[in-house]
């Protein structure tokens, strides 16, 4: 028993409401972006509640854009960014939770990146991304190209290291005895 | 932004714009401000009254709970939900329970799910008077907020009754709760539901056309359509500018698809149209409450699944197994299995999300928690750019935003 069972109450409907249409738009995507598309990992074969479709860091605007706007799609809801720390090569997934809110249909697109790398902001396609960008930098110190404003968002500016990483450690407590100053420059 | 107009020839020194003569001020709201709703804190910069340019700021009671999620096993966990958005407590914990059940494939029996969802629309009653309770407040309308305050007193006394705790819940189990429903409980629900239906009415009667919390709200802190969806608005706050979205219609968990309920939506995306959306959906909270009483029939709370179930304490103080089961369970934890899923459920504030990435281990590998708040508090730069700053006050309010839902 586990994410393949759906249950009933909670989730159990969407294979079945959804199954046809997920395989249609993956379908779509490989047609237009080819290689871009890495992976697909489709329910019920795999252990995930929706598809999760592996795209090319390079791509991801384009790909957002195109699943923002076009029809078929209609993903017009940015439900969450965040990420993963997988402790191999490449070492984080930066993880885009979907929601269609006039098609009522969820999906979740991922970005291979390893440590160093940046991947291009998607501050462009939704304006909110701008925070969740910035949370992803603060805890896994993913940094996104082309973000307007990358700075911590959660741990005080002058913090060393990235809390959420795998590496780091569980009390790595760091004190500051002043407050953190203000930036005028921010209200120009 | 008030634009002054100059008579033809007429030449100024500085900036026409700047009412005050280049005296333009930074100014510090909170992080301890009592209108700020927590440790929040908004640099505004300030030409006079107006708000120029500001940005936000928050992380001051962040507790690291998604690392916390990592290191500690799922039921440890549950004490941690109570914490994010400490208003409407009991929504976390249910969505938190469902969304590690949904990962280990355990259904919950019928009369555990009804008991859920009415500590569900309890909560989201009690976020709601808060909130338009508290929005009045900062407006000066006191004694508003104490009608509302007392029917949350009493909706916090069923919770005790529940769960032995008024704030900081903890009430849900993975498959199952701590607790059955006390003998006579829907009775009790019954009657507060119908006291609260008057007091709403008279809340109602009482502020909604008032003329000074017309001026006060109408128009002000405005958020329209385009930029709900740009910022990712879920809610009350999306659905007062026109986006017909509720989770619990659009994607039903539990059985939300059997009861009857009303998703109200208005157009302006203003102060004012928050605070009708809320009032509207208290009521209809209050209708979900009693259909949820009627249907209440008696029955197991618990899944029989041997891997989540809390041995019974007769059990472990009798029997060796019991014992042992008892000790693995709380000190080691069960498995998870493998796979991740993203378990959103409306919570009074908008979309509240966890995604648990699991490894199979007793722990989740990742435990993001998308919280609406964030994503609310995000826009108020732009919402209030060009308002006076006691409008911050009023569009702050109607956005409710939770400080423990922010920093997590």
């Amino acid at each position: 028993m586990d994410i393949r069972n759906p249950i009933p109450t909670n989730g159990g409907d969407w294979l079945a409401r959804f199954q046809e249409i997920w395989k249609k738009q993956v379908e779509i995507l490989q047609q237009k972006f080819g290689d871009t598309i890495e992976e697909v990992r489709m329910p019920p074969h795999a252990p995930t509640d929706v598809p999760v479709i592996f795209v090319k860091k390079d791509q991801i605007v384009e790909v957002m854009n195109f699943v923002k706007t076009s029809p078929e799609f209609d993903y017009n809801f940015l439900a969450d960014i965040t990420a993963t720390d997988e402790e191999s090569d490449p070492r984080f997934e930066v993880v885009y939770q979907l929601f269609s809110y006039t098609n009522k249909n969820r999906i979740r697109f991922k970005v291979r990146v390893s440590e160093g790398d940046e991947v291009p902001t998607l501050v462009s396609v939704w304006t909110g991304a701008n925070w969740a960008e910035r949370e992803v930098f603060d805890m896994f110190g993913v940094r996104f190209k082309g973000h307007p404003d990358l700075r911590r968002i959660l741990m005080d500016v002058r913090w060393q290291g990235h809390p959420l990483r795998k590496d780091y450690p569980l009390r790595g407590y760091q004190l500051f005895t002043e407050a953190e100053p203000v930036d005028p420059g921010l209200l120009e | 932004m008030t634009k002054i107009h100059l008579p033809e020839g007429y030449h100024l020194e500085h900036d026409p714009d700047d009412l005050w003569g280049d005296s333009r001020i930074i100014v510090n709201i909170g992080p301890t401000h009592p209108a700020m709703h927590g440790a929040l804190r908004m640099v505004a910069k300030l030409n006079g009254e107006t708000i120029e340019k500001s940005y936000c700021e928050f992380g001051y009671t962040h507790r690291a709970k998604e690392k916390l999620g990592e290191n500690r096993t799922f039921h440890n966990f549950i004490v941690y939900t109570d914490r994010l958005n400490y208003c409407s407590a009991l929504i976390n914990n249910v969505t938190y329970a469902m969304s590690v059940e949904r990962l280990m494939g355990i259904e919950v029996p019928e009369r555990c799910v009804w008991i859920r969802m009415i500590c569900c629309e309890l909560a989201r009653v009690i976020d709601h008077l808060i909130c338009i309770g508290i929005n009045a407040v900062d407006l000066g309308a006191f004694s508003y907020f104490l009608y509302g305050f007392h029917q949350r007193e009493e909706a916090y006394s069923l919770i005790e009754k529940l769960s032995g705790a008024r704030l900081t819940t903890s009430y849900t189990r993975i498959g199952g709760l701590m607790a059955d429903a006390p003998e006579g409980f829907e009775k009790e629900l019954k009657a507060w539901v119908k006291k609260t239906r008057e007091v709403i009415d008279e809340m109602d009667r009482l502020l909604t056309n008032n003329k000074i919390w017309k001026i006060r709200t109408v128009g002000v802190g405005v958020f329209n359509k385009e930029d709900c969806l740009e910022y990712s608005y879920s809610g009350p706050n999306a659905r007062a500018a026109g986006i017909d979205m509720d989770l619990r219609r659009d994607q039903p968990c539990m059985y939300y698809k059997d009861v009857e309920f009303d998703v109200p939506v208005a157009q302006n995306g203003d102060v004012f149209d928050r605070y009708l959306v809320r009032l509207e959906e208290i009521k209809q909270s209050l209708n979900i409450l009693s259909q949820c009483a009627d249907r209440l029939k008696k029955g197991p709370i618990w899944a029989e699944d041997k891997r989540v179930r809390i041995p019974e304490k007769n059990v472990v103080h009798n029997t060796m197994e019991g014992l042992i089961h008892h000790f693995k369970f709380f000190m080691t934890g069960f498995q998870v299995p493998a796979g991740e899923a993203y378990t959103s459920f409306e919570a009074a504030n908008g979309e509240l999300g966890f995604y648990i990435v699991s490894k199979g281990g007793s722990s989740a590998h990742r435990m993001r928690i998308r919280g609406p708040s964030v994503w609310h508090f995000q826009g108020l730069s732009s919402m209030v750019e060009g308002e006076k700053i006691a409008d911050l006050v009023a569009a702050l309010g109607s956005i409710n935003i939770i400080a423990g839902e922010l920093d997590r």
